[in-house]
């Protein structure tokens, strides 16, 4: 047994690191780990709980694992709390025929119906504002000026009418501001995002100025119907039509022509433009998909959306421009990203009959839609997103779920989950069927590629199939 | 009005470089190379999660040199062995607090005793071989229950917390209450001789005399596998901390890897030429120590299956167990002793060395602390080992200072995030890596597709003809004439194949000629 050699008070010699003055070390060559309870332990009630950290690997086994489970748990809570469903208005008096933003108010909304009626929203208090009857037949179109002052509404009665924004006072008429009579039905109407300017389609394309009571320049390239004309959010001097001739038209304003037309298979109803990429738009057509266009390369287009079992009738983009939703004559709402072929969400509810428009709000939130059935839904964006404020703490639990989900989505059980959704047994028996025509397509096509003369016949893609020509 | 003080510019501008060691410390998973140009999307994506990626090394790197707490050293002088130096004389050294973590207790009644820490290191639990089991706060000496279940007790368990434990006792399985009380007897797991508990599965895998490997989930209560091993008595278990792999050791000198996933086991490895004594796995689950009744004590790297180390020992080592720091420990009859860093150098003398009162049965290192529990015939004795235990640990996984309720956020949370028992695999991080196809899956796939092998060769039948001109002489003839004709397009096509490969290395050949510069007369005449 060695005496141990006593060396005095103080340190010597190999000294400790950081110097912990809160024992003495006789010895200088012998020290445990000693922790003083003080600091871990938390002085007082109202203090909050001491949390020292070590991110060494080697503590925290099976980091993989954990995080896989972490994101099956995550996947699974998601579809618990995707309750998308938020309120419906109620008060229109036939099928409501389209909508339109307010572009400086969240809480603002209009919308036309089938029998000429026009109704305000207030969207926090989920209630109409203000009604007045905007024409005699169908409200065909209606948009709100930039500025947020005044709107103006094209009916069935070939007129185009423009109203002011706030009610009128106790006692006032509801009178438009100004009256357009035209020479046909308008289909569409849509203003320019900084001038006072605004187009109408209807037989042809007429550019109109605020001012003046005829238009300032009309386009129209033989054919006789056009259904809806939109101008680009960016390129603020761009347009686009859907004609009757399944062609796209695209104009520039200051030219005397359109610039060029794309046709495709079947014709598209409307379209809208990607508000964060100028070049780009969707358009939403009657042989049940959507195509994302590059207005440079009308060939082909970009992306063809494939998920609708009936014709598509409305489509608008997310602020954000990375998300679009799609309205079908089957009963559902669609939101598809802008570069996949396939939707990653689906609303539907048994109330809900055709829908014919839909809007997706300025602040990204919000979906609204306007059905055959007089009613226009209000819906979540993100079926799982809790609304409200939420505390730092939540919304970096928030965060952290969703970067999981992110990190694992390819991983058979987490897509598998994160991928079902219910369908009601319509759609999902016309989801089979169409299924089934398209494999019997494909099979009689590889037939007759596997039994004719290598290279005789070529593989048309898929995005090549539905472009018929486009023409300059 | 003041005038400008003139800056002095930093002379170690930008921030403070990371020693390399510690980035590699914390470095996951290989970087690979981008992908090619053309798939834009993809190379961004993989650019981006990279950086994230980086940072996070370096920040876990900067924050390592900040941790609050050292280890414990012990260093002897030039001349003094420092397995001379006794548990009184390091008792002695230093302070009342770090003393009071040697003690003995004199249990000579019941049996030689097993043991185990719970995962936070702040409760034992003891367990004697003629029934007395007993759960206590060791640092505050705080009893919380003592019995005696008047049974042989095989070996003692602490469950996911210090609320539970599992007791193997003569003939079924116990599980008990830190009061006491017994909550199940499962009678299923029947002659159980050693424990091992999983605590990021919540499993509890037991290995029995009748040679069967059971595997209890212990969240939810149901028997997840019993693997018939068949290879008699199941006396020496061990865990691999990284990868929730049990170690069992055989009389036939073998060491067996298991998971629940499967009846075989994973690994085989041939360890000892006697019997296998005692298995113990680092915490990092890259080293595996074995002792057998060939007196031998060998290191195997368990990711590359090599052995890096044999020590001989006199006495042969009956208990090993290794600490957080990689500090074994080998007890012999009734001498305990300590090595340091055993896969490295080859060690020539104990670490340190203590005698215990009687005959050692369990040895175990605690958790957090610089202390050894050593198990014996006449009780228990804690004795200090400098160096042993990892000074800081992390608040959210096992805290020593945890109060009742950050223990019960911490249970729901790992409640939460079990891992499902078909999880489990050499490799834990097999969930990250990139499933590559095979060239068969491709090739099954874009068979599905165009609706036909486009590789595959159809047989060629030849056409029936009228008027005798389909005799059998002319069908061969026939079916001849086509198959040379095949063999001579595969002829050509190789033919061709290699003459472009020729002409494309002659015409590098010139090129690089051409750009050595060496030019000679007769390279007019080179075709």
């Amino acid at each position: 047994m060695v005496s141990p050699k006593i060396f005095g008070n103080v340190l010597s010699g190999r000294c400790k690191r950081n110097q912990q003055t809160h024992f003495r070390q006789i010895r200088a060559d012998i020290a445990l780990n000693i922790r003083n309870p003080d600091d871990y332990v938390r002085e007082t009630k109202l203090d909050i709980q001491r949390v020292p950290r070590n991110y060494d690997p080697s503590l925290h086994p099976f980091e993989v694992p954990r995080e896989y489970t972490r994101a099956l748990n995550a996947t699974k809570l998601e579809r618990v709390f995707a309750k998308p469903f938020l309120a419906s208005l109620d008060g229109h008096r036939d099928g409501v025929n389209c909508m339109a933003k307010h572009p400086k108010s969240l809480s603002t909304m209009l919308s036309g119906s089938c029998d000429g009626e026009l109704k305000v929203w207030n969207l926090t208090k989920r209630e109409c504002v203000r009604t007045l009857q905007a024409h005699e037949g169908f409200v065909r179109g209606m948009v709100v000026r930039f500025c947020g002052t005044s709107f103006f509404t094209v009916g069935d009665d070939k007129t185009i009418k423009q109203w002011k924004m706030e009610t009128p006072g106790y006692g006032e008429e509801e009178e438009p501001l100004n009256t357009i009579l035209g020479k046909s039905v308008f289909t569409s109407i849509d203003h320019h995002q900084k001038e006072g300017v605004f187009v109408t389609c209807g037989q042809q394309v007429d550019i109109w100025d605020e001012q003046r009571s005829s238009p300032i320049r009309s386009f129209s390239w033989g054919v006789d119907s056009f259904s809806c004309v939109r101008f680009n959010p960016v390129e603020t001097e761009l347009l686009a039509s859907c004609a009757s001739d399944r062609s796209i038209v695209l104009y520039d304003m200051r030219e005397a022509t359109p610039l060029k037309k794309v046709i495709m298979n079947m014709r598209s109803n409307t379209l809208c433009w990607n508000p964060m990429e100028a070049y780009n738009f969707t358009c939403s057509n009657e042989d049940y998909n959507l195509y994302t266009y590059d207005m440079r390369y009308l060939d082909k287009p970009f992306t063809v959306h494939m998920d609708h079992v009936s014709a598509v009738l409305d489509v608008d983009y997310s602020p954000t421009g990375k998300e679009f939703v799609s309205a079908s004559f089957d009963k559902t709402i669609r939101i598809f990203p802008k570069d996949s072929g396939h939707s990653r969400e689906v609303y539907h509810t048994k109330r809900m009959q055709h829908v014919i428009s839909i809007k997706w709000s300025s602040d990204n939130k919000y979906i609204l839609s306007a059905s055959d059935e007089m009613n226009i839904r209000l819906w979540k964006a993100n079926a799982a997103e809790k609304l409200g404020l939420l505390a730092p703490r939540e919304k970096a639990a928030v965060n952290y779920s969703q970067k999981l989900k992110e990190k694992f989505q390819h991983h058979p059980q987490i897509r598998r989950i994160s991928h079902h959704r219910h369908l009601p047994k319509s759609i999902y028996s016309q989801t089979k069927e169409l299924r089934v025509m398209k494999e019997a397509r494909r099979r009689k096509e590889r037939n007759v590629r596997k039994h004719s003369k290598p290279g005789s016949m070529p593989v048309v893609t898929e995005k090549e199939k539905h472009v018929v020509t486009v023409v300059k | 009005m003041f005038n400008s003080i003139p800056q002095k510019s930093d002379p170690f501008p930008g921030s403070a470089p990371v020693p390399e060691e510690k980035l590699k410390k914390f470095r996951r998973g290989v970087k690979g190379e981008l992908p090619p140009r053309p798939q834009y999307k993809l190379r961004d994506v993989v650019i981006r999660s990279e950086a994230a990626s980086d940072l996070a090394q370096k920040q876990n790197a900067r924050y390592d040199l900040m941790l609050p707490e050292d280890a414990g050293f012990l260093e002897g002088d030039e001349d003094e062995d420092t397995c001379t130096i006794s548990q009184d004389d390091i008792v002695d050294a230093v302070d009342i607090t770090a003393g009071a973590k040697y003690f003995n207790l004199t249990l000579s009644q019941f049996g030689p005793y097993r043991l185990d820490y719970s995962k936070t290191g702040r409760h034992l639990l003891l367990g004697g071989r003629r029934g007395h089991v007993t759960c206590l706060d060791w640092q505050s000496k705080q009893l919380m229950c003592e019995m005696n279940v008047m049974e042989t007790v095989n070996d003692v368990k602490w469950l996911h917390s210090e609320a539970l434990f599992a007791v193997a006792q003569k003939k079924w399985l116990y599980i008990y209450d830190n009061k006491g009380i017994e909550l199940h007897c499962i009678r299923k797991f029947n002659d159980v001789l050693r424990m091992q508990f999983l605590p990021y599965h919540f499993l509890l895998a037991t290995a029995s005399a009748t040679g069967f490997l059971q595997y209890l989930d212990v969240s939810v209560g149901k028997e997840v596998v019993a693997i018939c091993t068949k290879a008699g008595r199941l006396d020496v278990m061990a865990h691999n901390p990284h990868n929730a792999i049990i170690h069992l050791g055989h009389s036939n000198g073998t060491v067996t890897l298991w998971t629940p996933n499967q009846r075989e086991p994973l690994v085989k490895m041939l360890c000892h030429q006697g019997g296998v004594r005692s298995v113990a796995v680092d915490k990092t689950g890259t080293y595996m120590v074995t002792s057998g009744m060939d007196k031998k004590l060998k290191v195997y790297d368990i990711r590359a299956y090599r052995p890096l180390q044999s020590y001989f020992l006199p006495a042969g080592a009956s208990c090993l167990s290794l600490s957080q720091r990689g500090l074994l420990s080998a007890a012999t009859g009734d001498i305990v002793q300590v090595y340091r860093d055993v896969w490295g150098i080859p060690v020539t003398k104990p670490y340190m060395a203590h005698r215990a009162k009687g005959s050692v049965w369990g040895v175990h290192f605690c958790p957090f602390e610089d202390v050894l529990g050593v198990g014996h015939g006449e009780g228990f004795t804690s004795m200090v080992v400098p160096g042993a235990g990892e000074p800081n640990f992390d608040g959210l996984d096992a805290n020593p200072y945890r109060s009742a309720k950050q223990r019960q956020e911490w249970e729901v949370k790992a409640l939460l995030e079990k891992i499902q028992p078909e999880l489990i695999g050499l490799d834990p991080s097999q969930l990250s890596q990139v499933d590559h196809s095979t060239w068969e899956q491709r090739h099954e796939d874009r068979v599905q597709v165009l609706g036909f092998d486009p590789l595959a060769k159809e047989k060629f039948t030849p056409r029936l003809k009228t008027k005798g001109r389909s005799s059998s002489g002319k069908v061969e003839k026939r079916k001849k004439q086509v198959a040379h004709e095949d063999q001579r397009d595969v002829i050509r096509q190789t033919v061709e194949d290699r003459m472009k490969i020729d002409k494309e290395r002659k015409e590098k050949e010139k090129k690089k000629a051409a750009a050595a510069g060496q030019k000679s007369a007769l390279d007019r005449f080179r075709k």
